[in-house]
């Protein structure tokens, strides 16, 4: 999938879209995200009834409902575990998290590192807007030390999460960063980390419009990478941890072992385990 | 008024020793051996706090017929050694009838054992093993026990050979070791030989733990997929189901937390494969949120509980009824949900069971609540039957018409459409919502799905198996969990001494049922509440929910000290005026 190409699939994003109006707010960069998450569905062709959306808690975590596809809007941070479980269970769904900032590096952290440890495949779309916007204005993980706010007059003082990073170290398999204004490059992204074995992982900075205003002038900070991405994770680390925050683009394309599972519900026969009991 | 309190066909033995002593594999094989030969029996176990070799005590009760608790004595303690015996000696109630078979070795008795009056006998474990080959102490011990009891040597020769033979132990040897354990108990008097046992079919006995029992119960009731993490006394539960899952073509995860258990639970479910979670008190405390999640989204999923001492952390390796108030009101909101007690080691299987089936044919979360003494207790037992198969989760049939995932049906009960259907796709979601599954903030859709949810469980015909009713009378005491057993066994004596007991133990503790117990309270005056708990949460839930006649009385205590029969019959055979 590229830019010039158009797009030749029997399904258009608007099948994977439902009635359902968002609530967020004029000019939210999420609007971009879930256009650029139909429009990887539909590229790839996946049947709506044949994937899952799986979200927590957050601005970011409202996206199962307006989708056609089958939902699953739980507690807070904890999006990674259900999906996991669901994927376990149902192989040959196609399961994607969608989450925010303060969902994915929060309070689902512990879930976060573990979810790229165990490499199950799936996708974690992460819309990073380095704020709180559901509780209207408190920093996340990723917000600047010196962002000021109600909540942390003049700044937590906490060094920012490096989600990529972490996630390299964690153990993921796919990682890249895209843009909510681009949502056709944000779209490329999804669909190879859809298609890519193992736990994906895609940070897409989706500016918040009403708490971070001056994330609107991100347009003009991100960049794309000047380089291929690289199946060494050695490279990848350096990479990331000398980056700026906002190059786009795939970072790391590794080959580690999938977990994965298979679950057969049809066999009742308990005799044997029965007999094991027995004096 | 009192009467003796031992079942007199039941014999108890306990076994002490230090760390690496082998007091629980003596007890243990001991049961194995009276078990092949025909009786039944019991083992529970103490243990100190370290990971490996600590000082360990093996209860074991052993009767003609089926043993659920323990007796009020022992008849027998064998003490392989006394160091850290006084970490013991409440779990051990002895009088002047008990005898005591002590190494000569093994230092010397506490002033506290003395004083019970037991009848001290020294016998030369030790001596006696250093002169055999491959012998240790507590196989002599074992011998002993055997030819004391009366279990035929051939039985317990087997039960060692079975259970040490990978550890290099030949035939011979252990043979000689028992042989030469059995001579000692020679010179005995014949007082503590057992009943002999009731002729029976040897195939339906099981050896069983109540967490096997429960993982067997999950199974039955076609649980498929368990996400976990490991928390005493539960982890044996765990460690038992996950390859018997493998072998049946299930999967169990370890995952990063309790949190992650219950969630991936959930989402396996979701996916429309019957899934558990397996804790203790602390874990269920992390899991409560997602409880809530799986009452709001109507997501079948079961959590055992194995209770242990609480708060926090408290006394992981002992028993403890105290779980009972968070798996009941843990929840946040206005959530009902399912919560079962089990009542023996079989009963885990039987209730676990019951718990799969509700949990699917009423799309909602269920608690088992099990407990360290039966969690971890190793009974000989009939093999209980299985249950017959409850209504399956009503799935969905979808196609082209709108799909409500939430309609609000006669029975509360909406069909559920599994991820793969075309046609159902809908959001589960923790918000509230409308019978379409569309997110909703209005005061109608809450009210209709609050309704909706309650009357669903309200509804159901839950059968006779809410509670375990025995005996009539005017007195009734109300149980439940492990407890049931030393209530039973006070309640058999209390009749032989003339006091008609009836007794009430709850196996369906949420929801409620008030008819049914309204009509099993008719003609009581008098009910004594007995439950293992500080701040008798079993009372005080007895008191929101039912009419209890003005006469009440309670036994509540904490664990870890089991509530004993003859506790229960002292407080049935004394006349209190009620308040």
């Amino acid at each position: 999938m590229n830019k010039a190409e158009p797009l030749v699939s029997r399904y258009s994003h608007e099948d994977y879209k439902s009635t359902v109006k968002p609530i967020w707010c004029p000019g939210c960069g999420h609007f971009g995200v879930e256009t650029s998450l139909f429009r990887a569905l539909a590229y790839l062709e996946l049947p709506p009834e044949q994937v899952a959306i799986i979200s927590g808690i957050g601005c970011s975590s409202r996206i199962p409902a307006y989708t056609q596809c089958y939902g699953f809007h739980g507690v807070h941070g904890r999006a990674p575990a259900v999906a996991t479980g669901l994927k376990l269970a149902r192989p040959e769904l196609t399961v994607i998290v969608t989450s925010g900032d303060g969902d994915a590096f929060s309070i689902g952290g512990n879930h976060f590192i573990h979810a790229c440890r165990r490499n199950v495949d799936m996708t974690l779309l992460v819309m990073d807007n380095e704020v709180y916007g559901m509780t209207k204005g408190q920093p996340s993980p990723t917000s600047p030390a010196d962002w000021d706010s109600k909540i942390a007059p003049g700044g937590t003082g906490f060094s920012p999460f490096a989600s990529l990073a972490v996630a390299l170290a964690s153990g993921a398999n796919f990682i890249a960063r895209g843009f909510s204004g681009d949502p056709n490059g944000v779209a490329r992204l999804l669909v190879e980390a859809i298609q890519h074995p193992g736990f994906s992982f895609v940070q897409v900075l989706s500016p918040c419009v009403t708490y971070r205003p001056e994330e609107r002038f991100w347009k003009k900070t991100v960049h794309p990478s000047s380089v291929e991405s690289t199946n060494d994770p050695a490279v990848a680390g350096h990479r990331l941890l000398s980056d700026d925050g906002f190059t786009t683009g795939v970072f790391y394309v590794g080959n580690r072992p999938c977990y994965s599972a298979t679950v057969d519900t049809s066999n009742h026969d308990l005799r044997a385990i029965e007999e094991d009991l027995a004096l | 008024m009192n009467v003796p309190c031992s079942q007199t066909q039941a014999t108890s033995i306990a076994i002490m020793g230090s760390g690496g002593a082998g007091a629980i594999t003596t007890g243990s094989l001991l049961l194995e051996a009276a078990g092949q030969a025909g009786w039944y029996g019991l083992l529970t176990r103490s243990v100190g706090p370290q990971i490996r070799g600590g000082e360990a005590l093996a209860m074991v009760r052993l009767a003609p017929t089926p043993v659920t608790g323990h007796g009020d004595r022992y008849d027998v303690l064998v003490a392989l050694d006394w160091h850290n015996a006084g970490r013991f000696i409440a779990e051990i109630p002895l009088n002047d009838k008990s005898l005591i078979f002590a190494d000569a070795e093994g230092g010397d008795p506490p002033s506290a054992i003395l004083a019970t009056g037991a009848h001290l006998i020294p016998l030369p474990f030790t001596d006696l093993a250093d002169e055999l080959p491959n012998a240790r102490p507590n196989l002599l011990a074992l011998g002993m026990l055997s030819e004391l009891l009366g279990i035929p040597m051939d039985d317990t020769v087997q039960a060692v050979v079975r259970a040490l033979s990978g550890k290099g132990l030949s035939v011979t040897h252990a043979t000689d070791a028992l042989a030469a354990g059995g001579q000692l108990a020679t010179t005995f008097p014949d007082t503590q030989r057992l009943a002999p046992p009731s002729p029976r079919d040897t195939g339906t006995h099981w050896l069983v733990t109540g967490n096997q029992a429960a993982a067997l119960g999950a199974l039955r009731g076609g649980i498929r997929f368990a996400a976990v993490y490991p928390i005493t006394p539960a982890t044996d539960l765990s460690e038992w189901l996950a390859l018997r899952l493998q072998k049946l073509g299930g999967h169990l995860i370890q995952a990063e937390d309790e949190i992650a258990s219950m969630n991936m639970v959930l989402g396996a479910s979701f996916g429309g494969i019957p899934s558990m979670t397996i804790t203790s008190g602390p874990g269920l405390a992390l899991m409560t949120e997602t409880l809530g999640l799986a009452v709001a989204a109507e997501i079948p999923s079961v959590v055992v509980n194995v209770m242990r001492g609480g708060p926090s952390t408290g006394i992981p390796t002992k028993s403890e009824q105290s779980d009972l108030n968070i798996a009941l009101y843990g929840l946040h909101g206005d959530a009902p949900h399912l919560v079962l007690a089990a009542q023996s080691v079989t009963d885990c299987l039987v209730t676990t069971q019951w718990a799969v089936q509700l949990s699917e044919t009423l799309q909602c979360p269920a608690i088992v609540l099990s407990d360290q003494f039966m969690g971890q207790a190793l009974t000989v037992c009939e093999r209980p039957a299985p249950l017959p198969d409850g209504p399956p989760r009503r799935i969905a049939e979808v196609g082209a018409a709108r799909y409500d995932r939430y309609a609000l049906t006669e029975d509360g009960i909406s069909p559920m459409a599994i991820p793969g259907a075309l046609g159902g796709q809908y959001t589960a979601d923790g918000l509230e919502h409308n019978a379409h599954g569309t997110p909703s903030s209005s005061a109608a859709d809450h009210l209709l799905q609050l309704d909706k949810r309650r009357l669903k469980l309200e509804q159901y015909d839950y059968g006779k198996a809410w509670a375990e009713i025995d005996g009539e009378g005017e007195t009734a005491v109300l149980t439940w969990g492990s407890t049931t057993a030393a209530v039973l066994e006070a309640a058999a004596q209390a009749r032989t001494a003339g006091l008609a007991v009836k007794v009430i133990a709850l196996r369906l503790l949420s929801p409620t049922r008030p008819e049914h117990m309204t009509l099993a309270l008719q003609g009581i005056q008098r009910v004594l509440v007995v439950e293992q708990s500080h701040s008798a949460q079993f009372h005080h839930f007895l008191r929101a929910h039912y009419t209890l006649p003005d006469r009440v009385e309670v036994i509540s205590r904490p664990g870890p000290l089991p509530i004993r029969p003859g506790e229960v019959l002292n407080h049935l055979l004394q006349e209190i005026d009620h308040e």
